[in-house]
């Protein structure tokens, strides 16, 4: 119980409730349950990769060719809807899925294969993938009146009063908690960040593990890139610029340890929920929306030193509770 | 970052060495192969002025580069580097605005690089915290702190005399620029090849527990690494300024990416330990030859930053397929 209540997770909803509380003060309408419901919705881009890029960090590796892979496979699939319009949206969100995985794919086999230190394959593959869409559409512009309605109404599709785009965001925290904690491809992830030399003892094939988890975030990321594409209506070279930031942050402000082995789903949900609170009510109580740089980076820096102070305690948790178990 | 792809040098220094040497000649060809086709390319390459406008592609960044080099070779990053030139930059325009003559601005951007670099030094080296996600936090934070400070909007109005440090000629062809990227080139490469900080800076980043039980101060030489990168930030940031001639919140946006590619270009270990000054010269030559004759044919800076993404990657992936990859 007590370590329920001191989690990392119990913390930031604290401090979310806190800062809707806050915000409510001065603008009641902003805790009513139909602006909520469009606050998660608007946050769920950033739900979906900050899950990708949890399991990634939870190999010890790091992502940040993610918002350069949302924005080509969101212009692939664009382009898709261009080239064939008949196209179901089924196929549309194949096309862009499976582009995403094979980017990821491309990442984990570069990290798995020639050992290369993640931040530079990915470094450079975040501006290879950008140049690609330059290559692929010479600087040009799919606009609204291009795409087809279909193409355009599926995240906007409102199902019980949540829009497409936030179930999906559901769905896929549902998928991963499940996957996270209950399959050996989920623990492995852990496994491999925790301790890489035990988890190949136990027969963990550690770089294939991190394969997958480019895979994974890749996927995530080509998923996003259709939505985000027909959410905004318009795909072109420089969408979702600088969002790997955003993505990072939002996982580390989850509590998940840049060192590879803690982090949770709820953690990384809780943590993008947190910076797209902060995001939809500055405007709300009149803050200039240029703070909201400064504010995630301060709350970067606050949540890393928390948790530097958890990592420490978790250490002896994981001690105590194997020494019950045994 | 890797622990178990990490190789521990076991013999003497001479054949790694040599190694390292054969990294550069490797990269000096590379460079030598570009200029030579890019005098091919385009009749308009091989020009006094063109070249020497060349050189602003690479000359600010590669200021940064060098005590960055120093800073992964130790085995930490620092990612808010564009953040400091951002804050730097914004300080020395509202400095401008009291009517702060040139010297005092100077000294405001080197102040607050400094301060920059004390921040991330000291939240890494008394705090304890990894310094990549630190320096992400600082990153949004500097930059915030301008975009607060300037929102939409523009300081103009720097003295005339500020316009040397950007765009002032020495003599001739060599701008000020020039002559302060040479002038770092070899005060960073006597610094960390020639002193025993130097040779510290590389105990650090092999084993920083063996360093610290052989007597050196880790913390602190990590800290003065941040206060150095924070130092050239400030200098980076007089220049980029002084270029311009005004200050926008979004100057230097994303150039911490370009800065470690210099860096790791260059020969330096990402995960620290290993690389030259050098390497990291000619590193930023080859990525300012590239961008410049690219430029000159009419590519679009975008296609560039392919070419520049794949020679990074592509760099470092030779050598490891070239000597039967891992050991395992």
């Amino acid at each position: 119980m007590r370590r329920i209540v001191a989690s990392r997770e119990m913390l930031l909803l604290v401090a979310i409730a806190l800062l809707l509380g806050l915000v409510s003060t001065r603008f009641p309408g902003f805790v009513e349950p139909a602006n909520l419901v469009a606050v998660f919705n608007d946050t769920s881009p950033l739900i979906l990769l900050a899950i990708g890029q949890m399991v990634v960090i939870l190999t010890k590796c790091i992502d940040l060719s993610v918002a350069a892979n949302l924005a080509l496979s969101g212009m692939v699939a664009a382009m898709t809807n261009l080239a064939v319009p008949d196209a179901p949206i089924v196929a549309i969100l194949l096309v862009a899925t499976g582009f995403g995985t094979i980017l990821g794919m491309i990442n984990g086999i570069l990290v798995w294969k020639l050992d290369i230190p993640p931040i530079v394959v990915t470094l450079g593959t975040m501006t290879i993938f950008r140049g690609t869409i330059f290559l692929l559409t010479e600087g040009k512009w799919v606009n609204s009146h291009e795409m087809t309605h279909a193409f355009k109404a599926f995240p906007r599709t409102e199902l019980l009063g949540l829009p497409v785009l936030g179930w999906v965001a559901v769905a896929v925290v549902v998928l991963f908690s499940v996957i996270m904690t209950r399959t050996t491809l989920g623990r492995a992830f852990y496994a491999v960040g925790g301790n890489p030399n035990a988890a190949a003892y136990v027969g963990i094939d550690v770089g294939r593990t991190k394969f997958w988890a480019f895979t994974i975030s890749g996927g995530l990321a080509g998923l996003t890139g259709y939505l985000w594409v027909s959410r905004f209506a318009v795909a072109y070279v420089d969408i979702a610029g600088g969002f790997e930031l955003d993505v990072v942050a939002a996982c580390v402000i989850g509590g998940v340890s840049i060192m590879g082995g803690i982090g949770s789903v709820p953690g990384a949900l809780l943590g993008a929920l947190f910076l797209g609170v902060i995001k939809n009510a500055l405007p709300v109580v009149n803050i200039s929306p240029f703070w909201q740089l400064a504010i995630s980076g301060g709350a970067i820096i606050i949540a890393v030193a928390l948790n530097a102070q958890a990592n420490r305690e978790r250490g002896r948790i994981i001690l105590k509770r194997a020494e019950h178990a045994a | 970052m890797n622990a178990s792809g990490r190789k521990i040098p076991d013999r003497l220094r001479s054949p790694l060495e040599r190694r390292l040497r054969s990294w550069e000649s490797l990269l000096l060809l590379v460079a030598v192969a570009i200029f030579v086709a890019n005098s091919l390319a385009s009749p308009y390459f091989l020009d006094a002025w063109n070249l020497s406008d060349a050189t602003f592609n690479f000359t600010e960044k590669a200021m940064i580069a060098f005590a960055m080099a120093l800073l992964i070779i130790s085995g930490e990053i620092d990612l808010s580097v564009a953040a400091i030139i951002a804050l730097a930059s914004t300080a020395m325009g509202a400095a401008v605005q009291f009517g702060v003559p040139t010297p005092g601005l100077v000294l405001v951007g080197l102040a607050v690089g400094l301060a920059c670099g004390a921040f991330n030094g000291l939240l890494v080296t008394r705090v304890g915290l990894p310094s990549i996600v630190v320096t992400i936090g600082t990153l949004s934070l500097f930059r915030g702190i301008s975009y607060i400070v300037l929102g939409d909007q523009a300081y103009r109005g720097y003295p005339p005399e500020f316009a040397f440090f950007g765009q002032g000629y020495v003599w001739w062809v060599i701008s000020f620029e020039l002559v302060m990227f040479a002038f770092l080139a070899l005060a960073f490469g006597i610094l960390l090849h020639r002193t025993n900080f130097g040779r510290a800076v590389y105990a650090i980043g092999n084993n920083a527990t063996g360093a610290l039980f052989s007597g050196i101060r880790v913390a602190r030489v990590k800290f003065i690494l941040f206060l150095l990168t924070g130092l050239m930030s400030g200098v980076a940031a007089i220049c980029l300024t002084s270029r311009l001639g005004s200050t926008r919140p979004s100057i230097a946006f994303a150039w911490e990416l370009e800065i470690v590619t210099m860096v790791v270009l260059g020969g330096v270990s990402i995960l620290g330990g290993s690389g030259s000054i050098p390497g990291v010269v000619i590193a930023a030559i080859v990525m300012g030859l590239v961008t410049f004759g690219l430029g000159l044919l009419n590519v679009p800076g975008i296609v560039m930053s392919i070419v520049i993404g794949a020679l990074l990657i592509s760099v470092i992936a030779l050598p490891r397929l070239w000597t039967g990859r891992r050991q395992s």
